[in-house]
């Protein structure tokens, strides 16, 4: 309810809703006040001009157009919302009712509604008015079930949406009716793009009707709206043209105010008012005044492929600058895997995307050194993210980048092959022919099988382990020095998974490219990498070797120091855990990198949290064997209770 | 208690056939875990039982006589995996809770013990019973998790199916609902259908376990036969998939 | 013990696609007959819905009985419905629309001389508008990207809710009111060579092009911050070729299915424009019609008026399928 009050706060929203009131208020008390003086006729001045006594001018019976079309104005609002009314019911229950009869039932409907949506609403009007006849009462039937169909079918898309989503099925599973699972669940969940496409479909019937008795067919003589007034002025359009555009104005006075009133609701709600569904844009802070680059090294450590030293993302947030990555530093040799551990809110994958260049603005990038293959990344003055930069041809050939999902990846509209070669277009200078040539070529090596037929065919044709593939040879068209893989097999089956990562593994050692692998899995990272990073909260907590990546309670040597790896190692099952022991668990949730306390962004949840912890931020220290921990008290004993809460044991 | 069977179970979508004269046993008081990959049908059969997915054949029989599919006492009750979806938005955590709530006797409660239920259930899974009053959009991924058990448990089940319902979460967060979902099955010693594609898991959870390949079930049997001793070639080669078992990984394509 | 079954694994439903455009071909043919005959025999019944005797309705109180009767029967409105309904397909199919009650004027003759006013008008009013709305729609979707220029969305946005709120008749008689009237540039009515398309034109395209440019807008938006548009930004490739060839023809494909209902709606909306400028086209054909009850006329129009808007959406289905394969497979 909040949001809509302040949704009428906006200037749309206020010109809107004004306006609204005031028709409204017309509507009610003008006939009262002026019906009288509307119907007067003043013979002596038979379509006249503006003047002092009639600001309008009258018409061909010396009526006052002025107070006519004030008068008019119950009429048209009242046929209008009469039309709405009707058309909104209608809409309604034949949207509903695949939900409510089943099936078989509910197919047969929305097959009609399909085939009656084809025919534009005038014309469904003009095949009603004559059946209806013309008039009033024949325009509102006429209208209002024009307009129906359209309703229903966004009804029904609506309703649809939300009928799949697990809370209905739960309740169906409960055993709750569907007609209250219509109203309880279904009807309150739409109601919102609802309301929206009634408040503006109320502005278009309002034109609806206009048109309408402008063309005859609405409402008859003696009774006038505003349409009528139109025709009736039309004959005299060009000696006179206030008769005509006076009503006409009232019209797109009232049309506005339904148009503004709901636009302003649609903002306030996240629909979009022009396609009546949810607004797919996704709201963006204003940017924030860019920061001056601050001074950074231009030369990295020249053995390493990936150098980065204090990496930082920062986004414009409602209360200031919002940091969910700060001061990430790590480095990648040739040959080398490095795995990157965290969970959602870590910054794992933001880290990744600063890297790659792909994080847009208003985001911002800033480090004290983004080297990679001995070129500064953060060089090039031009916004980063925008294509063009001088960067383009290294980044296109030399750095490749797997995503998380195969299923969205890729343009469905264009053939694989093509996809493919572009790199090669683009980047290498190779023409169409060749271009092709060489993605097959690499569908080939990341074994797809019968690549050239694979390569004229689409991404829908190919499954989710394949397009990972099919990637992976994206990346292969120029020759990669660093290869990002930002959870590149969460979203494939286990047995899918182990060939995918095999795949990678074998290009990783090919071209001796070093190789940056995100993920939340701890095992899939021990598979992979050689060395591992443990974000959380933005940091790097820890990074250690891959054979430490397990609990030291459990290892005569090393093992994790920072509790919440440790916990992380504790909570995750794998085919050796203990069945009698609980899982760890950790209390709380990820801290919201808006809203970071001081000290240790871990201290509310570890056990081993001190005030130290909780005032000081511990700063990453390395040992002697080139493993490093944040933390006050890294390596101190814990404990597991049986209800999975982590204790300290000393 | 009651055992729940599935007899023959087929099930077409078109000309697809999802899944094909499938038959599984959960016995009473056991957890019984389902693993397979995409395209399985594991989820289609946990979907048979509770009647959102259509029989084109076979029987799903609780105690030997087909599960009521209709009115409102629902002996099978189904934990999702989304925990996004899984809570209407716009109704308090209560609300949903109580709306599964079947009275003992066949009368209606009063306000008053619907709230002390509500409360009861949501204390069962270590949530605050205040916490009755809030949005699902104030609470984590786990805590919606966890409500949408006690919603399942609202309605007294029988059998409760879990489909997948650790997949979403945070693994930080999953040990805190697998500790849960276990202890709950103790203690009301109900009969539980655990689905899941990560065998880890399933090994921590189930008692028996079965697998499934492209609408059939390939084997099953104790957790502990199955997995160290696997006899079928898909469950050899689901197991030398899982990362860091280090066994040769062999090419299907 | 482990218990086997033994696996032998059903082959997966390829998604073999070699025969995708026959199969395609066949159920949009399939749909569109379907609606033809919906249209048909809803176009058959108008006559039958109208309360009373349609033809004395239409030849008025004061007609000689005779006339009626013998009307009635040329119309053949005595015979049996079935008889009727058969009978008036089979005159659908040798192009026979019957006669005007009022002037007997066979009413195929009356559209044949006014249909190609209104096509061209509709057709080039089309064309327009969605060579000014999908330009203009992509241009300002990659200006106001990510909150860049709210100025410029907020301008877009509003003129056009504004011009949404203006009924298209009124555009038209402001047009000629300033452009032909006052300004003398264009002809104030009728179908007379090339300028005497230009102000209809504009009334027609204005409302509906606003609307779509939007609709461009913010499907370019949603296009681009998709996954594979993120993919196409790390293969570093120009900026154009990423709005062009990966987000524009994603972003059509909706706008189409927008752009055939509006295409359809702009047929409609002839019938009003044709009034204002005096267009000999079928506009007033249809309002005459109905006014004098001529419900021959008025069937014969309406079903011809209904054909065109299937074979529009036809059309749009055929682009979109060649846009955006995925389309060719699903619903049967």
């Amino acid at each position: 309810m909040s949001r809509w009050l302040r949704a009428l706060r906006t200037p749309v929203g206020m010109t809107g809703s004004g306006l609204l009131v005031l028709v409204l208020v017309l509507a009610v008390v003008a006939p009262i006040l002026w019906g009288d003086q509307a119907d007067a006729v003043d013979t002596d001045n038979l379509l006249a001009g503006p003047s002092s006594d009639h600001w309008l001018g009258t018409d061909s019976l010396g009526r006052d157009i002025f107070y006519r079309v004030l008068v008019a104005t119950r009429l048209s609002l009242t046929l209008a919302l009469l039309a709405t009314v009707l058309g909104v019911v209608v809409g309604v229950v034949l949207g509903a009712a695949p939900l409510l009869l089943g099936r078989r039932s509910g197919r047969m409907v929305t097959a009609t509604v399909n085939v009656m949506v084809a025919f534009p609403g005038l014309l469904l009007v003009l095949f009603l008015a004559v059946v209806f006849g013309v008039g009033a009462t024949g325009a509102v039937l006429a209208v209002g079930l024009a307009g129906a169909p359209s309703f229903a079918r966004l009804c029904q898309t609506l309703i649809a949406g939300v009928a799949e989503l697990d809370y209905v099925s739960a309740a169906r599973i409960a055993g709750v009716g569907r007609l209250r699972i219509l109203t309880r669940h279904v009807l309150p969940n739409v109601a919102e793009p609802l309301i929206v496409n009634i408040t503006i479909g109320a502005g278009g019937v309002l034109l609806s009707f206009a048109g309408l008795s402008f063309l005859g067919l609405g409402v008859q003589q003696p009774a006038y709206d505003w349409g009528r007034l139109m025709q009736e002025g039309l004959a005299g359009i060009y000696i006179h043209p206030l008769a005509a555009l006076a009503p006409g104005i009232a019209v797109i006075i009232a049309a506005l105010a339904f148009n503004l009133t709901g636009e302003a609701i649609a903002g306030a709600v996240g629909v979009s008012a022009a396609t009546g569904f949810a607004d797919p844009v996704p709201h963006v802070e204003q940017s924030a005044a860019p920061t001056p680059s601050r001074p950074h090294d231009a030369a990295g450590d020249p053995g390493l492929v990936l150098d980065v030293r204090g990496l930082t993302v920062g986004f414009p947030g409602p209360r200031g600058t919002v940091r969910p990555v700060r001061g990430v530093s790590f480095g990648i040799r040739a040959g080398e895997a490095l795995g990157v551990v965290g969970e959602s809110g870590s910054g794992k994958s933001l880290t990744a995307l600063a890297i790659a260049r792909l994080i847009e603005e208003p985001g911002q990038v800033d480090a004290d050194r983004l080297v990679f293959c001995g070129t500064d990344l953060l060089g090039d003055p031009a916004a980063p993210a925008s294509p063009g930069g001088e960067h383009d041809k290294l980044l296109g050939t030399s750095m490749s980048v797997v995503f998380q999902d195969p299923m969205t990846s890729f343009n469905p509209t264009m053939r694989i092959g093509n996809q493919l070669a572009e790199v090669a277009r683009y980047h290498q200078g190779l023409d169409r022919k060749g271009a092709i040539a060489r993605a097959v070529d690499r569908l080939d090596a990341v074994r797809v099988r019968d690549p050239e037929r694979r390569a004229r065919q689409y991404p829908f044709e190919f499954s989710g382990g394949m397009r990972q593939r099919a990637m992976i040879g994206m990346g292969l068209m120029g020759t990669p020095r660093l290869i990002i893989a930002d959870e590149p097999t969460t979203a494939l089956d286990v047995t899918v998974q182990a060939q995918v990562l095999a795949l990678l593994k074998q290009v990783q050692r090919e071209q001796d490219a070093a190789l940056l692998f995100i993920s939340h899995d701890v095992s899939v990272v021990r598979e992979v990498c050689d060395r591992v990073v443990v974000m959380y909260a933005g940091r790097i907590v820890e990074e250690l070797p891959v054979a430490d990546l397990v609990d030291p309670e459990r290892t005569d040597a090393g093992g994790a120091q920072h509790p919440y790896t440790r916990a992380l190692l504790a909570a995750v099952p794998d085919m050796t855990t203990d069945l009698a022991e609980p899982l760890a668990t950790i209390p709380g949730q990820p801290v919201d990198p808006a809203a970071r306390p001081a000290g240790c962004a871990y201290a509310a949840r570890c056990p081993l949290a001190s005030a130290r912890c909780r005032t000081e931020e511990p700063q990453l220290v390395a040992d002697e064997r080139g493993r490093s921990v944040a933390c006050w008290h890294p390596g101190a004993p814990l404990g597991l209770l049986a209800t999975g809460e982590v204790v300290a044991t000393s | 208690m009651s055992t729940l069977d599935f007899d023959d179970v087929t099930v077409r979508y078109g000309h697809h056939t999802v899944l094909d004269r499938v038959s599984l046993s959960v016995p009473d008081g056991q957890v019984v875990g389902l693993v397979g990959e995409s395209g399985s049908g594991k989820s289609t059969l946990a979907r048979t039982a509770v009647g959102l997915a259509p029989l084109a054949g076979g029987a799903v029989l609780l105690d030997g006589v087909p599960v009521p599919l209709k009115g409102r006492r629902r002996p099978i009750q189904m934990v999702f995996q989304d925990p996004f979806s899984s809570l209407d938005p716009r109704m308090t955590i209560g609300e949903s809770v109580a709306e599964a709530l079947v009275a003992p006797d066949a009368g209606r409660m009063s306000r008053a013990s619907r709230r002390a239920e509500v409360g009861r259930l949501l204390e069962l899974v270590h949530l605050e019973a205040g916490r009755a009053t809030q949005l699902p959009g104030q609470l984590s991924g786990g805590q919606r998790q966890r409500v949408a058990l006690a919603r399942a448990l609202a309605g007294r089940p029988r059998v409760v199916i879990a489909d997948e319902i650790t997949s979403a979460l945070d693994v930080s967060v999953q040990g805190a609902v697998l500790n849960l979902l276990r202890e709950m099955q103790r203690e009301l010693g109900l009969a539980v259908l655990f689905i899941s594609h990560n065998l880890a898991v399933v090994r921590y959870v189930a008692d028996h376990v079965a697998v499934m390949e492209d609408g059939r079930i390939v084997e099953h049997g104790p957790v502990s036969g199955v997995l160290e001793q696997p006899q079928h070639h898909y469950t050899r080669q689901l197991l030398s998939a899982i990362p860091g078992t280090h066994h040769p990984v062999k090419e299907t394509s | 013990m482990t218990t086997l079954t033994p696996s032998a694994a059903p082959p997966r439903p390829a998604l073999s696609l070699g025969g995708r455009w026959p199969r395609f071909a066949l159920r949009r043919t399939g749909r569109l007959v379907v609606s033809l005959w919906a249209l048909v025999t809803a176009s058959f019944l108008m006559i039958h819905f109208v309360p009373g005797d349609p033809v004395r309705a239409a030849l008025g109180l004061t007609a000689p009985a005779e006339l009626v009767a013998s009307r009635r029967e040329s119309l053949g409105l005595n015979d049996p419905l079935l008889t009727q309904y058969v009978h008036y397909i089979g005159n659908l199919f040798q192009g026979d629309l019957g006669e005007s009650i009022q002037t007997e004027v066979p009413v195929w003759d009356t559209i044949a001389q006014r249909l190609p006013a209104t096509a061209s008008l509709a057709v080039l009013a089309f064309a327009v508008a969605l060579l000014l709305a999908i330009p203009l729609g992509v241009a300002v979707a990659v200006a106001t990207r990510r909150g860049r220029r709210r100025h410029t969305e907020l301008a877009f946005a509003g003129s056009s809710v504004v011009l949404g709120s203006v009924p298209d008749f009124l555009l038209g008689v402001a047009l000629v009111a300033v452009f032909a009237v006052n300004l003398g540039w264009f002809p104030v009515a009728g179908r007379d060579g090339a300028e005497s398309y230009v102000l209809p034109v504009i009334a027609l395209t204005i409302g509906p092009a606003a609307l779509l440019a939007r609709i461009v807008r913010i499907e370019m938006l949603a296009v681009l911050e998709t996954d594979y548009v993120r993919t196409a930004r790390a293969k570093r490739l120009p900026g154009r070729r990423i709005h062009l060839r990966h987000a524009l023809p994603n972003a059509i494909t909706a706008t189409l299915t927008i752009g055939g209902m509006l295409l359809a709606t702009m047929i409609a909306s002839t019938v009003l424009v044709e009034n204002v400028f005096a267009w000999p086209g079928l506009g007033s054909t249809i309002v005459q019609s109905i006014v004098l009850r001529d419900y021959p006329v008025v069937q014969g129009t309406v079903l011809v008026y209904g054909v065109c808007v299937l074979l529009v959406n036809t059309l749009v289905d055929v682009a979109l399928a060649v846009l955006d394969p995925r389309s060719t497979i699903g619903e049967s």
